[in-house]
């Protein structure tokens, strides 16, 4: 059987959620691999979900949120924004390529974009194959400072 | 007060008042060839000259410039002065035989033919009789200082700094007002740089905003008045009698505090410039419907009448629709009110014209109460219907009366053929579209807008009136598209709901909060900062956060961040989206 993706999307409730509620009603087609868990904001998304998908077996994350500037809670995306960088390289130091994990802004308005990187991130995961984790993968010890 | 005689007559004027405005006083007329009575008397032309006795002594002086004393007697017709005003007449006939003001002057003192060798220099019949009414103008009351005298005798002239244009000009147009020949023309290129939504004709920097502006009273408009510019004029405060101008008003900002918000912001119209095969701002007599509406009405800049730029009655008036809408390359929606709009002004057109009136149409939607049935008269009232989107419209003749004119070139899908109409005047039906600076309010209130532009509603059929943010509700055009029964019935509905909270006098809010569970709680006072509804606060006593659930908007940043877990946020605990993922990785 050909590898199905299983990517785990966290939407916010009020922009990107939408979003992806406006892409259904529009019936706009898209990939059927992410699979969307709401949270009133991107700013709620807290780290150990996003790895905890990961050691659950998602092949990939994608985090959705308002556009900057956009927030519903004024602020929030701009926690996201500053932790998914870190994020990233912590995943990398697992053996994850940082390629699984994705932001992305979608308004309400954006259907069409919302389907678009769907799409294109089940594609990407595709072609980067299911995840693989070593269980035992050495972490590289921090280097002491005098 | 002193009591003087003039020709004969006796009046009683105040001390200090010039001669020529006390014999305006006793009704006696005195010529005057420079005198204005927004300027200071400047006694250039020497034709209000008159003969003041005083004793056995008599002199002749001007009477703008000299003030009345006790006692005085006044001659205003005698020989003498008669005699001057014959000279002075001559002199100002020979050397400006042709312009119509002098000669009338002349006639009115009955001199006929100069005695003097002519003396003209410009043979213009509005040509400059040195009067200097613009010199005065420009330099005590608007205080521009722009124009000046150069030379002098027979040389002199009005000039501009080195002959050239000025930047210290503002175009005010105070010197042609006050020019009695018209040598000084304001060619309104662009009028000083402003453009107000509607261009139909210059606007005056003092103006009633519209005729239903309430308060109905006359604003200034500090960027173009020249008050502001130069200190001078002041001619406003000047007339206005109880004494209601102040020019050391400024804005204010005012904050009020509220606890909910109606956005009803509107719409903009579509800028049918963006569609160059229109010509719309290229060729004369196309216009916006705004802009024809502003025409219709009855206190706009044509008074009602439908008139070309020529002044004339158009014999053909062409209406476009969808200019803008339901156009994939601009507007994908109907902007649902233009095709009544557009049987309205065919209405009028027939009502006031006796034109021709086309109409080119995509689909007619009369969708509304009694809609369907106003459309059904103008067919009766003889508008002719095509179908079929106007392709455009290019310079024509309309072979009538010969002038140049318009002709909009379209397919007529009913009959499958192209047709070209010559038509007189164009009226565009532009979209209507969300406002220019729509995202900058959305932002303000966390609104969210549709794939249109348009503000969006919580939910287009069950809630179309609030949003995602509690308190803050839309109506009209700022929401979509809509006419104005639609519009009443949205605003009245928001309006109701907003009461209802206010006559509850309590705000029910949303389950989903923060919550701090004290036991796990380590005092780091992370949260404390992240919050941006500063909810969050510090208890010292017990060294723990405590969220205050009224402001509390349950957004669950604080929750993600906290090292120990210790806050938690209904509906959405780290369990129920843990179990969640769970669920969903089987």
């Amino acid at each position: 059987m050909a590898f199905e993706p299983k990517i785990i999307g966290f939407l916010c409730n009020w922009c990107s959620y939408t979003g992806a509620d406006l892409a259904g009603v529009s019936r706009i087609k898209s990939a059927p691999n992410v699979r969307i868990i709401r949270t009133m904001c991107s700013g709620r998304v807290d780290p150990a979900f996003i790895l905890k998908a990961f050691q659950l077996g998602a092949d990939g994350v994608i985090v959705m949120g308002c556009h900057l500037g956009d927030c519903h809670y004024q602020e929030g995306n701009y926690k996201t924004i500053r932790r998914l960088p870190f994020l990233r390289r912590l995943v990398k130091g697992f053996g994850i390529d940082p390629r699984r994990l994705r932001l992305e802004w979608v308004s309400a308005s954006e259907g069409d974009k919302f389907a678009l990187l769907v799409n294109e991130m089940t594609e990407e995961i595709r072609s980067l194959g299911p995840l693989k984790l070593s269980v035992h993968h050495e972490i590289q010890q921090p280097v002491a400072h005098h | 007060m002193v009591t003087i005689n003039i020709d004969g007559k006796s009046v009683e004027v105040l001390e200090e008042t010039t001669i020529l405005k006390a014999a305006e006083q006793a009704g006696v007329w005195i010529p005057t060839m420079c005198h204005s009575e927004h300027l200071e008397p400047y006694g250039v032309c020497r034709l209000c000259s008159v003969e003041v006795v005083r004793g056995k002594r008599s002199r002749i002086v001007t009477a703008c410039n000299f003030p009345v004393r006790g006692g005085m007697t006044i001659h205003t017709n005698s020989k003498k002065v008669q005699w001057l005003r014959q000279v002075i007449m001559e002199l100002m006939l020979s050397r400006w035989p042709r312009v119509r003001v002098v000669k009338e002057m002349a006639e009115r003192l009955a001199v006929k033919e100069p005695r003097f060798p002519s003396l003209e220099r410009d043979e213009a019949e509005d040509a400059c009789i040195l009067c200097g009414m613009c010199v005065n103008m420009c330099n005590d009351v608007v205080k521009a200082g722009v124009l000046g005298f150069a030379h002098s005798g027979i040389k002199r002239e009005v000039v501009l700094p080195f002959d050239e244009r000025s930047d210290s000009c503002i175009v005010c147009g105070a010197c042609a007002h006050v020019c009695p020949t018209g040598h000084i023309k304001v060619i309104l290129e662009d009028y000083r740089g402003k453009k107000p939504e509607f261009t139909l004709g210059p606007k005056t920097p003092i103006y009633v905003p519209t005729l239903q502006a309430v308060p109905r009273v006359p604003v200034i408009d500090a960027e173009s008045c020249i008050h502001f510019e130069t200190g001078g004029c002041e001619i406003c405060a000047k007339v206005c009698e109880p004494n209601a101008i102040d020019y050391s008003m400024q804005d204010e900002i005012v904050e009020i505090e509220v606890g909910q918000v109606l956005v009803s912001t509107g719409f903009d119209l579509f800028d049918a410039s963006a569609m160059a095969q229109y010509g719309y701002g290229r060729l004369d007599n196309v216009y916006s419907s705004l802009e024809f509406e502003s025409i219709l009405n009855s206190t706009g800049p044509t008074g009602g009448k439908i008139v070309m730029k020529s002044g004339k009655e158009p014999k053909a008036v062409g209406i476009i629709h969808c200019i803008g809408s339901r156009d994939t390359n601009h507007h994908a929606y109907c902007s649902r009110v233009c095709c009544m709009y557009a049987l309205k002004f065919a209405h009028l057109v027939r009502d006031r014209t006796d034109a021709a009136i086309y109409q080119f149409y995509i689909d007619m939607r009369a969708f509304g109460k009694g809609y369907e049935e106003f459309y059904n008269r103008l067919l009766d009232e003889g508008v002719t219907m095509i179908r079929g989107k106007a392709a455009e419209v290019v310079e024509g003749c309309w072979q009538g009366n010969g002038e140049p004119s318009l002709k909009i070139r379209c397919e007529d899908t009913l009959i499958g053929k192209f047709r070209e109409v010559p038509v007189d005047m164009v009226v565009l039906c532009n979209a209507i579209e969300p406002r220019r600076d729509s995202d900058a309010v959305r932002r303000l209130f966390s609104i969210s807008k549709s794939p249109d532009g348009f503000f969006l509603e919580r939910h287009p059929k069950l809630d179309p009136t609030s949003t995602a943010t509690e308190g803050v509700f839309i109506a009209g055009c700022a929401q979509g598209p809509k006419d104005i029964p639609d519009t009443v019935a949205q605003a009245g509905s928001a309006a109701a709901r907003i009461l209802s909270v206010i006559a509850k006098g309590e705000v029910e809010i949303e389950p989903v909060r923060a919550m701090v569970q004290e036991e796990y709680c380590s005092g780091c006072k992370i949260c404390n900062n992240l919050c941006p509804y500063i909810a969050i606060e510090f208890l010292e006593e017990k060294k723990v956060s405590h969220v205050n659930e009224a402001l509390c908007k349950g957004c669950g940043t604080c929750v993600a961040a906290c090292p120990s877990s210790a806050m938690t946020g209904h509906g959405f605990t780290d369990a129920q989206i843990l179990a969640e993922l769970d669920g969903l990785m089987i």
